[in-house]
């Protein structure tokens, strides 16, 4: 194969794989999960109340 | 004592020390940014000095301010947005702070070479081999620490703002590998193994890309974290985030030719670069319209929280740039702008408007959490921090702009004989007014960040949980 042609190839590759994603993320069935995934940045507050706090205490000492 | 605790919960003391150095090398590399402003002005400025010249304080700026401001914002983003999102501490505490004191030594390093006038002299990758070496071994080891991090994460998904900061530290690895390849003659000297037109294209592979995934990609972490966070409510669509990502990561390589526009470059090159480069205008307003809109209904909440209007503003300085980058790609418009000031008016509509307002927003946001405060210590600090550097940056491009122009249609004048219509000289004559313009615009901003650095050491010194959230009714 040549250069031109494996280009040519790879090129129609990638724009297939590009729709693919497209069609992916805006499937049904990405989208609760998608939800969950946007909301998952609120939930980590205990965890970081918790480090603040280990390092009061320490500094407390 | 907390040997068990400190394993379950997140590392933050690299993220305080990140933090804090964003705040000061901001401080430092805008100042050289203003005195090299000066010196444009009042050439007398560098005062006969050899490493006080221009020539040599340029690169300074310009490593200080990608490398040691933005870059710092960048590694203390991302262990932060890593550690929350993965609900998980760092991969290791030791690397990661092997990563915080080798990259300050880089800094440093830098700053005592390039006013000695030691440099490989390609753009953005101006520090000699040792230095590069130990940007590798800093940067692999960021790795390690980031994608560890990501693999025990104790969440099944990988929020989108860690594939941003995933794909700018592969790239950037790869990116400064590359065109990094040199012999060494001495410590101090290197030739390129690149030469002629490859050396070109290489540099240009390489300071493209450095845009596209140091000043974009990484950036856009911080900005998919910190919007939503900031607003309070989750990402405007997590699935145009998704695409989003994909369409830059996959358009971005594409368009570094439009750099060497006019050049010994294969025309076809130069012609895909262009039609890439318009393409690439898509994907990124795209994400700009996503980050805005993630405020929608909740848009009161900007006439209280200048931390919400820096990461805001960011994102439309971010529109602005990425619709006048794919316009300068345009061949025929390239061959106004390209060696003109408009160049320097892009390059800082999109450092100064996205990339520095971003990071000082993030910073705002950071600070408090990480120090144990419900707030900053003045928000109105904060406020008129927002309005000296919105005033700043906009003097700065629109002078820029303006001179840009001017400079395009001045060079390329020519009287009906075909002889040029002004010499060189003339044409620096007539920016003289813009290059002040520019200096002032420089004072405005750097007079912001002292606001900020005193804003950020009354906060971190202030007693803890003593300055309380404020409470704004809907
Ligand atoms: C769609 C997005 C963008 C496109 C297509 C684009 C295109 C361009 C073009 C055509 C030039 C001028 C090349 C020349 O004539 O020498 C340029 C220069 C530059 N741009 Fe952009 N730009 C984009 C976004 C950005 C952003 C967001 C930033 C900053 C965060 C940025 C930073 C730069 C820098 C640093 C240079 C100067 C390179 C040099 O030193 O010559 N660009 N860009
Ligand atoms: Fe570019």
């Amino acid at each position: 194969m040549d250069y031109g042609t494996f280009r040519g190839i790879f090129t129609l590759v990638l724009m297939v794989l590009f729709i693919v994603i497209v069609w992916w993320a805006f499937s049904k069935r990405s989208k609760s999960k998608f939800d969950e995934a946007a909301n998952a940045i609120f939930e980590d507050e205990n965890k970081h109340k918790t480090t603040i706090n280990d390092k009061k205490k320490e500094s407390e000492k | 004592m907390s040997q068990v605790a400190s394993q379950t919960e997140y590392n933050y003391k690299v993220v305080r020390q990140f933090t804090i150095m964003t705040v000061i090398w901001g401080l430092i590399g805008m100042s050289v940014g203003v005195l090299i402003a000066a010196q444009l002005v009042w050439p007398a400025l560098n005062f006969d000095t050899p490493w006080l010249t221009y020539s040599r304080l340029r690169p300074l700026h310009t490593n200080a301010v990608i490398f040691a401001f933005g870059t710092s914002a960048l590694f203390a983003t991302a262990y932060y947005v890593v550690q929350r999102t993965c609900q998980t501490r760092l991969f290791s505490d030791k690397l990661a702070a092997f990563t915080f004191w080798g990259w300050q030594l880089v800094i440093v390093l830098a700053v005592i070479t390039l006013p000695l006038g030691i440099t490989q002299g390609k753009e953005y990758a101006e520090l000699e081999w040792p230095i590069d070496l130990l940007i590798t071994i800093v940067w692999v080891s960021f790795a390690v620490v980031f994608f560890g991090t990501l693999i025990k994460r104790k969440v099944s998904h990988i929020y989108v703002a860690n594939w941003f900061y995933g794909g700018f530290i592969l790239t950037v690895a790869v990116l400064h590998i590359v065109n990094s390849m040199a012999i060494p003659v001495s410590l101090t000297k290197s030739y390129s193994i690149y030469a002629g037109a490859v050396d070109a294209m290489v540099q240009w592979w390489y300071g493209h890309n450095a845009v596209g995934f140091l000043l974009t990609a990484g950036f856009l972490g911080m900005m998919y974290y910190f919007v939503p966070k900031q607003a309070g409510r989750p990402v405007y669509s997590y699935r145009l985030s998704v695409v989003h990502f994909w369409a830059l990561v996959s358009l971005y390589i594409w368009a570094g030719p439009h750099h060497l526009h006019y050049t010994a470059l294969p025309d076809w090159t130069q012609s895909l670069g262009m039609v890439m480069s318009i393409i690439l205008f898509v994907p990124s307003w795209g994400g700009m319209i996503n980050g805005i809109m993630t405020l929608s209904g909740a848009w009161h909440k900007l006439r209280h929280d200048p931390i919400l209007r820096f990461l805001v503003v960011s994102l439309s300085f971010y529109g602005m740039s990425t619709f006048e980058g794919p316009m300068m790609a345009i061949k025929s418009v390239n061959a106004l702008s390209h060696y003109t000031d408009w160049t320097v008016g892009h390059v800082h509509s999109g450092a100064l408007g996205w990339v520095a307002m971003v990071s000082i927003g993030a910073v705002y946001h950071l600070v408090p959490n990480l120090f144990s405060q419900g707030r900053m210590y003045s928000t109105k600090l904060i406020n008129t921090h927002f309005w000296l550097h919105t005033i700043g940056v906009v003097l700065y491009i629109v002078a820029m702009w303006i001179s840009g122009v001017m400079q395009g249609l001045m060079w390329r004048a020519v009287n009906s004989d075909g002889t040029l219509m002004y010499s060189f000289v003339q044409s620096l004559e007539a920016s003289y007014p813009f290059y002040f313009m520019r200096f002032v615009g420089g004072v405005f901003i750097v007079t912001g960040m002292v606001i900020m650095l005193y804003n950020v050491l009354k906060t971190v010194s202030a007693e803890k949980d003593s300055l309380e959230a404020e409470v704004h009714p809907a």
